[in-house]
């Protein structure tokens, strides 16, 4: 992938941005430039370094943690008719609730450590890959069970060596998903209540009107998400090199 | 593309001894789809150890015959019962059905990797799937992906996934229809060759297939549908097209074509 078109966008908005700052006069306060927020990230390296890394360590977990659940609820969704029929429905409403409502109850419940972001993100993550590996192992190519089947295939061996690997596609689209999301479970979660993190740092520096280092943060937060689902979608994409060629293309 | 003419392979003593397929009789008493009947006692013989083709327009219920033999949809009695018949049948249907995600020489195995053989029978097997890939002109073309091949060749490896089952009655759902007319003719002649003995269903919409490879053929009419026939041609398959005892049965074969058709539009 060239990175001459990012990097011309990124430049772009970055210019307009203090066009903006520059020509309307507004008060750094309320909106700072690209290069005081630059100034400022840079004299609080340290700062954001350390609350950065429990964030990261907050998505990373809730990831790994929301994925696993996510993925091993669609296996048992698919393999048994009765869990179809009682955990579907208690999965729905689950999604129904609110999740940033679920905050302070999490944060009371699991304390103001790693547990109640985890927790938080794992929520948020959870359902996504759920319903795309789901869907994904339904959809499988009905000829190809069907060839199983007259092949007296054991249905585990047919779970395992079809349907799953017919259905990382569909995954893969669930765990993109995943990592998009993931940080806003981790970042509501420092909000409601923690000692630490990029959320944490955000609405302390909010509060002391220092809104050039709330900017950094942001700056910080979207740069950790956006390679988070760079190395999803790169994982992902080794998976399944068999897909069809359309979806590569369209890329 | 070369298909080889003469066997390139010489059968080792472990290959298994050529299969004799059992006779297999299926009966529908009574079968509607979308409450539309489609089967009234309807009765097929397959006799043991040969081609029995089937023919008629699309929407008969040809593929559905086939596939209540096959086990794949219920309403019928099957004799030999499906138990008894678990682990005999093979399928070859109309896409090629490999996984895009398993080289060629997987694929070819899928049915001894799906019921799960020791790591030695693997071994043996893999090498019988070079053989065959050899036999239906893809040598050395084991490890390559499906993904670059084009319809034909996918339909050898799809031929070879069944022959590698070693399964006494092979059921074959329309196998050639996708393909140009000379790769169709190499792969009937090389699987009138490879499954000699075997009890065969081959469901088709093309005469002249019918009567290279067919024992006894079926046209299937009406509705519900009933079995007109069988027209049983002589000699060995696979007949030459140019002989002109099977043209004259080609074209008695498309008088009853057409004779079914207008049973059908008349109805």
């Amino acid at each position: 992938m060239s990175l001459f078109r990012p990097a011309v966008t990124a430049v772009g908005l970055l210019c307009s941005w203090q066009l903006v700052v520059w020509l309307s006069g507004v008060p750094p306060f309320i909106l700072p430039g690209p290069l005081t927020v630059a100034l400022a990230g840079w004299r609080n390296l340290h700062l954001l370094a350390e609350h950065a890394a429990t964030t990261g360590l907050e998505i990373v977990l809730g990831l790994l943690i929301g994925s696993l659940i996510g993925a091993l609820a669609a296996l048992v969704l698919v393999s048994s008719a009765p869990a179809r029929r009682w955990l579907l429905p208690v999965l729905v409403i689950s999604q129904a609730l609110p999740v940033f409502a679920l905050a302070p109850l999490l944060v009371l419940w699991l304390g103001y450590g790693l547990l109640s972001k985890v927790a938080m993100a794992v929520l948020i993550i959870f359902f996504p890959v759920t319903l795309a590996f789901f869907d994904g192992l339904r959809r499988t190519e009905r000829g190809w069970l069907e060839l199983a089947r007259v092949m007296d295939a054991p249905p585990l061996a047919v779970l395992r060596q079809i349907r799953v690997p017919a259905s990382l596609p569909a995954l893969g689209s669930g765990l993109r998903v995943a990592a998009a999301v993931a940080p806003i479970g981790a970042v509501v979660g420092e909000w409601v209540g923690s000692s630490g993190g990029l959320g944490y740092l955000m609405l302390h520096a909010n509060a002391r009107m220092q809104v050039d280092l709330l900017f950094a943060a942001l700056v910080v937060l979207s740069a950790m998400a956006l390679s988070l689902w760079w190395l999803v979608d790169r994982v992902m994409t080794r998976f399944n090199r068999w897909q069809p060629a359309s979806y590569q293309t369209n890329r | 593309m070369q298909i080889s003419q003469a066997p390139p392979v010489v059968r080792s003593p472990e290959e298994p001894p050529r299969l004799l397929g059992p006779e297999v009789e299926v009966e529908v008493p009574h079968l509607v789809y979308g409450g539309r009947p489609v089967f009234q006692d309807l009765r097929l013989r397959l006799p043991a150890g040969k081609w029995t083709c089937l023919l008629g327009p699309s929407g008969v219920g040809k593929t559905s015959l086939l596939r209540l033999i096959a086990g794949l949809e219920a309403g019928a009695v099957v004799r030999p019962d499906p138990g008894r018949l678990v682990g005999k049948i093979a399928l070859m249907a109309q896409q090629d059905l490999l996984l895009p995600w398993l080289n060629v020489r997987d694929n070819v195995l899928l049915g001894h990797r799906l019921r799960g053989r020791s790591r030695d029978a693997m071994k043996v097997l893999a090498a019988e799937a070079d053989a065959l890939l050899a036999r239906v002109g893809l040598a050395g073309k084991g490890d390559a992906s499906p993904l670059v091949f084009s319809g034909g060749m996918r339909q050898r490896v799809a031929l070879a996934r069944t022959l590698i089952e070693h399964r006494p009655v092979v059921l074959m759902d329309e196998p050639f229809s996708a393909l140009d007319a000379v790769t169709r003719h190499r792969l009937q002649d090389l699987a009138a060759e490879l499954l000699a003995d075997r009890t065969v269903l081959l469901v088709t919409h093309h005469p002249l297939e019918a009567i290279r490879l067919g024992h006894r053929i079926w046209v299937m009419a009406g509705n519900p549908a009933k079995l007109r026939g069988p027209i049983e041609p002589s000699g060995p398959t696979p007949r030459d097209p140019a002989d002109p005892g099977a043209i004259r049965l080609q074209s008695d074969l498309m008088k009853e074509l057409l004779a079914s058709a207008e049973l059908v539009e008349t109805q």
